[in-house]
């Protein structure tokens, strides 16, 4: 392979990558917008968007087969559920702890996501489950790349869904509300916005889009795991971080830098893929001593 | 579970009253020294190996408390000091020949060093960011550990010699029980000093308001770090005891379960209290041992634990003053 | 006359574009009671927290005893010798009076962890220290039977006292009251006038305050600013305020009663 595609394919792989990243990291961002908190929970979500997914293609494939149009169903279906599972959450755990110091808040979604990830060790053994579809390996030649079907429909996918957030969020009355709640809480319930719905509203759309990456990753990879949230919520953080935390566009920046980083970071002679994951960790804390704010983020005060 | 919890502070309560008052601390603690020092008699061999390995965590949990119950910062990454710790010890005597007892110090140096570096960036921004650069910290150490030829990749390092102390050699798993009742004993009475102390108290002021503590002329990053890096080497000496005491140690003792383990015993029992964090130590050590027949699902009994735990007893067990609310 | 304790020259703030304080120029001699004035929002706390290093202004100097404040950090000002209460009480809750007032004595002492594990002989002279000057200030400002309560359990008057003594307890040569007579009753209020004086005649500490009971003001200080939008638009004595022009058009102007000048 020349240099042109090898760098052409790891623009891709980046791609790919960053728009999983990107999606995850929206939920993140937004959640830390209406109640400043950050979800441990969320990549969890992620992985039971995987999961509801597999079962409900794994229930429809007689009918539909387990192609694309399946595969859209199934993770309609995930975002559906994990959206309601993501609300439950909240109520159940977050909205009483509201008052309560950071610490514990902090410590109750790390329990979240324990009992999450544990309920699906128990459920499947600790086992791998494979996520079988019928996609197949097709694709178009550009230049120097191969790019799979598939590839071009999980980024499109993803394109998608980040488009129709940004267009809910600043065309619809709820996401002008989910913004204005993110700016200054108190303020809004003094003028009569409804806010723990608007927070109800932000952890769906937060928790489907996770289970849309969850989907689109399982398809993607083929196989699902009970931990594979774990570093996924990770990265999504450290994308939310480089984009700056609590900006929409800045998440769906930072998981694709993120991506990107992480795709050609890999090839630095010295720096294999098991180094990956220590690469993206070390970005995410020069990002938090060099520039804490992110890309996009906005700056507060300065306090000395 | 909840209401199990409340009635077993209702029947702890006034014992604790009475643990914690004159005459009846003494007797209780000379009791204690008593059951302690008979356990490995009475047990068997079996029973001591489990009570070791409380004593760790009961070292790594009072460790970890001054980050959590006494600074109030998240760490999510505990297990990477502990990892420091042990491969210190592991690498300093396989590869170079260095006594066990002249790594020690190495071990706490390499250990206040990476706190330094991780918390001292961190510790300026939300505390919050604190929890997951932790994680990362966590996860970059254990990876490191498994890449590394020196650290012996995937396999650990094993043949890690037992020590010498003044002529005694430090070996059967008895020995052992003895040299973590002390090091559990001090982490104790070390934890106890901190927090009745102008850096103890410091860290309270912090905690509950950095403005008004900022204020009150007290560097808020200093005193946070100050409580990073105590646990730091209170974590690497449990560390690298632990890697005399197994002889082996390899990447999979220090993941993030290992982390979270050690702060479900700090947060069970109660945060910031020494009794209560002792008593976590154990729940999460010598629950399990009970909870054998559930298989899969232990963790799981854990983790809903622990939420119930902070949902409607986030004070923990342990009945008292707590430094959490 | 001679260099004044405290100089403020031309501070500006703005918070996202909205300038808060503009060109504030403003000096405390040694040894006064100063008060600054003005109403709601007119950017009197904010002028607290440039002093006391919690907001970094975007110009101007800050001077204090020779000193320049503007980079440094807020623990380093009170070290500097500036104590500050707070507008809302901001005692540290669940622990006790006497523990609230020893956390002045933080940066006058310096034991660390070793000290504290080993319980060497000097921190515990440094403890006892802590303690006894903890109980002083307590004693000082009047509320010294209370000191193992829970500070925040007491009543509103007392917790303001509470304030008192822990910014006391700093050992400062400056001390800035934000708004410490907020929620007291008369009695109270002719408690905290005698003693504002005390502590600056018997503890030889300047006093700057803001205060919105404008004749609590104008008895207790010989100095007065009057800050309006950002902007210093009188200073003098108690006297010469009252009659400025300027001053009664800016309390006019707002929903405040003129009156509670007169």
């Amino acid at each position: 392979m020349s240099l042109t595609s090898i760098l052409l394919h790891q623009a891709l792989n980046g791609l790919v990558l960053g728009s999983f990243y990107a999606l995850v990291a929206l939920g993140y961002t937004m959640i830390f917008g209406v109640i400043k908190l950050l979800n441990f929970a969320h990549g969890d979500l992620y992985m039971a968007g995987g999961f509801v997914a597999l079962l409900v293609l794994s229930a429809i494939s007689g009918i539909v087969g387990a192609g694309w149009p399946g595969i859209f169903l199934a993770m309609l279906l995930a975002m559906i559920a994990v959206g309601c599972l993501g609300v439950v959450i909240e109520r159940i755990a977050y909205h009483p702890m509201l008052g309560a110091p950071r610490l514990s808040i902090l410590i109750t979604a790390l329990a979240v996501s324990l009992v999450l990830e544990n309920t699906v060790l128990a459920l499947t053994n600790g086992q791998y489950a494979a996520f079988q579809t019928s996609l197949g390996f097709g694709g178009v030649a550009i230049g120097g790349l191969f790019i799979t079907y598939s590839e071009m429909v999980l980024v499109g996918m993803a394109a998608l869904l980040m488009v129709t957030l940004e267009l809910f969020v600043t065309r619809t009355q709820y996401g002008r509300a989910m913004r204005a709640v993110a700016v200054d809480t108190d303020m809004c319930a003094l003028l009569g916005i409804n806010v723990p719905t608007v927070i109800g509203v932000t952890f769906f759309i937060g928790s489907a889009l996770a289970a849309a990456a969850g989907t689109m990753a399982g398809a993607y990879y083929g196989s699902l795991w009970y931990f594979m949230g774990f570093l996924i919520g990770l990265k999504a953080f450290t994308a939310a971080v480089i984009g700056g935390i609590g900006s929409i566009p800045g998440a769906m920046l930072g998981g694709l830098v993120l991506g990107m980083l992480e795709s050609f970071g890999t090839q630095i002679p010295g720096i294999g893929s098991q180094w990956k994951d220590v690469f993206s960790f070390v970005v995410l804390i020069l990002v938090l001593v060099f520039k804490p704010t992110g890309l996009l983020g906005r700056s507060e005060q300065e306090r000395m | 579970m909840a209401s199990d919890a409340r009635v077993l502070a209702r029947l702890a309560g006034p014992l604790a009253g009475f643990l914690s008052r004159g005459i009846g601390r003494w007797i209780a603690l000379a009791l204690l020294f008593a059951a302690m020092a008979a356990a490995p008699f009475v047990l068997g061999e079996y029973a001591t190996v489990i009570l070791t390995n409380a004593l760790l965590y009961v070292v790594l949990a009072l460790g970890l408390n001054v980050v959590v119950g006494y600074a109030g910062l998240l760490d999510l990454g505990y297990a990477a000091f502990f990892a420091v710790g042990a491969y210190t010890v592991g690498i300093l005597t396989l590869r170079a020949g260095m006594n066990f007892w002249l790594t020690l110090p190495a071990a706490v140096a390499v250990a206040a060093v990476a706190g330094v570096v991780v918390g001292g960036p961190t510790l300026r921004l939300r505390s919050d960011y604190l929890a997951i650069v932790t994680l990362g910290f966590g996860e970059i150490v254990r990876i490191t550990a498994r890449n590394l030829p020196i650290t012996g990749m995937a396999s650990g390092l094993s043949g890690i010699r037992q020590p010498w102390l003044f002529g005694w050699h430090i070996a059967t798993p008895r020995d052992f029980y003895y040299v973590f009742c002390v090091l559990a004993t001090a982490a104790a009475i070390v934890s106890a000093r901190l927090s009745d102390s102008r850096l103890g108290r410091a860290w309270l002021y912090v905690r509950y308001d950095e403005d008004a503590a900022e204020a009150m002329g007290i560097d808020r990053v200093r005193v946070k770090l100050a409580a990073y890096v105590t646990g730091a080497i209170i974590g690497a000496i449990g560390g690298a005891f632990f890697a005399v005491n197994l002889g082996a140690i390899s990447p999979p003792s220090f993941s993030f379960s290992q982390s979270v383990s050690i702060l479900m015993a700090v947060i069970l029992g109660g945060m910031g209290k020494i009794p209560g964090v002792i008593l976590g130590a154990m729940i999460v050590v010598l629950g399990p041992e009970l909870l054998r027949s559930l298989g899969e699902f232990r963790l799981l009994v854990f983790a809903i634990g622990l939420l119930l735990i902070m949902l409607f007893r986030p004070s923990g067990l342990w009945p008292g003053r707590s430094h959490a609310k | 006359m001679t260099e004044p304790l405290l100089h403020l020259a031309g501070i500006g703030l703005s918070f996202a574009g909205n300038t808060v304080l503009q060109d504030v120029s403003f000096a405390v001699q040694e040894g006064r009671v100063a008060s600054l004035i003005g109403p709601n929002g007119a950017g009197k706390t904010s002028l607290f927290n440039c002093i006391t290093g919690f907001y970094r202004p975007r110009a101007g100097r800050i001077s204090f005893a020779g000193q320049d404040l503007r980079r440094l950090k807020p623990h380093r000002i009170t070290a500097a010798g500036i104590a500050r209460t707070f507008q809302n009480l901001r005692l540290f809750r669940e622990m006790t009076v006497l523990e609230n007032v020893m956390s002045g004595m933080h940066c006058r002492t310096r034991a660390g962890a070793i000290g504290a594990i080993l319980r060497l002989a000097s921190q515990r002279r440094e403890e006892e220290e802590i303690r006894a000057v903890a109980h002083e200030c307590l004693a000082f400002v009047g509320v010294a039977d209370e000191r193992d309560r829970i500070a925040t359990t007491l009543p509103y008057g007392h917790q303001r006292r509470v304030e008192i003594a822990r910014a006391l307890a700093t050992r400062p040569r400056l001390l800035l009251l934000d708004e410490p007579a907020a929620g007291l009753n008369g009695g109270e209020k002719r408690e905290l006038i005698g003693l504002i004086r005390s502590i600056r005649d018997q503890r030889a500490i300047t006093i700057l305050l803001i205060e919105h009971d404008t004749g609590l003001v104008m008895r207790v200080s010989e100095r007065v600013s009057v800050l309006d939008h950002g902007q210093m638009i009188a200073e003098g004595t108690p006297r010469e305020i009252q009659t400025d022009p300027r001053v009664i058009e800016a309390y006019l102007g707002s929903d405040e009663d003129a009156d509670a000048l007169l």
